[in-house]
């Protein structure tokens, strides 16, 4: 299935969790907020949500610098 | 009744006559008090233009030295300042470029134990600290006391601002509840930074800053503004309050400040 992360459209098998797409993107989600279809998801749900088709993600780093 | 100097006409008749500012908003950035985190990249435009447009009385906290590789961005250092306090540095500047401003440099470190105290004589925060504790440090105080806070941070090419009215919109915590790692940030000394980047974040920041002691316009509040300098792009995330958010959600687990291991000695 297609879902779009930070504007670029990639392919996922169904079942994928936030936790497995950031593991398959190699991005450690212990400094990442992600939000998905506009609505930023906890970390602690990383692992139960599955992906569904279409799915907008926005990945998004901690940024810490001034 | 508005009591300003011809001098005072004179320097401000640009916001003057422009009617959502007007003498009485003038007058209210004169009576208003701003801290910021930090005299570096972010504080420098944001202090800046908040001495230009008359800000009453800014406080700035900075407990560092000018250094050579600081002048690439931080504007408010000149190359007579190195190793000199960048708080004192901040204060000459903003104090000869709008005497009606009181500038308070505070050259300590922000901790636990000092900033409700220190915050507490604002009206609003603006933070463009270097490091990951003093952000959250300085988010939680501001959640506690009530405080409004414009977050800024930069990195590299990227910068992130949001502006946070606490009981009302998302604080910091709401989108990143945690600090990352120490062994996952980046050492400060590595990373880089574009020069100008801080100076388009510090500027919005500033601008938020004005925007809400003014009551004009809409507020980066419940939105988080992303801008890549690379590729000149604006985004807009919308957060939402996290009911679970560990200090303002509605079971709070963070009932005192915390001092998290610092990772990042080296100035931004």
């Amino acid at each position: 299935m297609l879902i779009t992360v930070n504007d670029e459209q990639k392919e996922c098998s169904p079942g994928t969790s936030i936790a497995d797409l950031l593991e398959n993107l190699g991005i450690d989600k212990r400094y990442v907020a992600v939000e998905r279809n506009h609505k930023i998801i906890p970390r602690t749900q990383f692992s139960e949500i599955q992906l569904l088709e279409s799915d907008n993600l926005e990945i998004v780093t901690f940024v810490g610098g001034g | 009744m508005l009591e300003f100097t011809e001098e005072q006409i004179n320097r401000y008749s640009r916001h003057i006559i422009l009617s959502e500012v007007g003498g009485k908003g003038q007058q209210k950035l004169l009576n208003s008090k701003v801290f910021l985190v930090g005299a570096g990249g972010l504080g420098s435009p944001a202090a800046y233009y908040l001495a230009a447009v008359g800000i009453g009385k800014i406080g700035i906290a900075d407990n560092d030295v000018v250094d050579f590789s600081n002048l690439q961005r931080q504007i408010l250092h000149s190359t007579k300042d190195v190793n000199y306090s960048k708080a004192l540095s901040a204060k000459e500047t903003l104090e000869s470029l709008n005497p009606d401003v009181e500038v308070v440099p505070y050259i300590e470190r922000l901790t636990s134990e000092n900033i409700i105290d220190i915050i507490k004589d604002y009206d609003v925060i603006l933070d463009g600290s270097d490091n990951f504790p003093t952000r959250y440090l300085v988010n939680d105080a501001c959640v506690l006391t009530g405080k409004p806070l414009s977050h800024g941070s930069i990195f590299r090419f990227e910068g992130q601002v949001t502006t946070i009215l606490p009981g009302k919109s998302p604080c910091y915590r709401c989108i990143f509840e945690v600090p990352p790692p120490p062994e996952l940030v980046p050492s400060c000394q590595e990373a880089g930074v574009l020069g100008v980047l801080p100076g388009v974040i510090g500027s919005i920041q500033a601008t938020e800053v004005i925007k809400l002691i003014l009551g004009k316009g809409k507020l980066l509040s419940g939105e988080l503004l992303l801008y890549d300098s690379l590729g000149m792009d604006f985004k807009k995330l919308t957060l939402r309050r996290n009911p679970g958010c560990p200090i303002c959600g509605e079971n709070p687990t963070i009932k005192k400040l915390i001092d998290y291991e610092q990772f990042c000695q080296v100035s931004f």
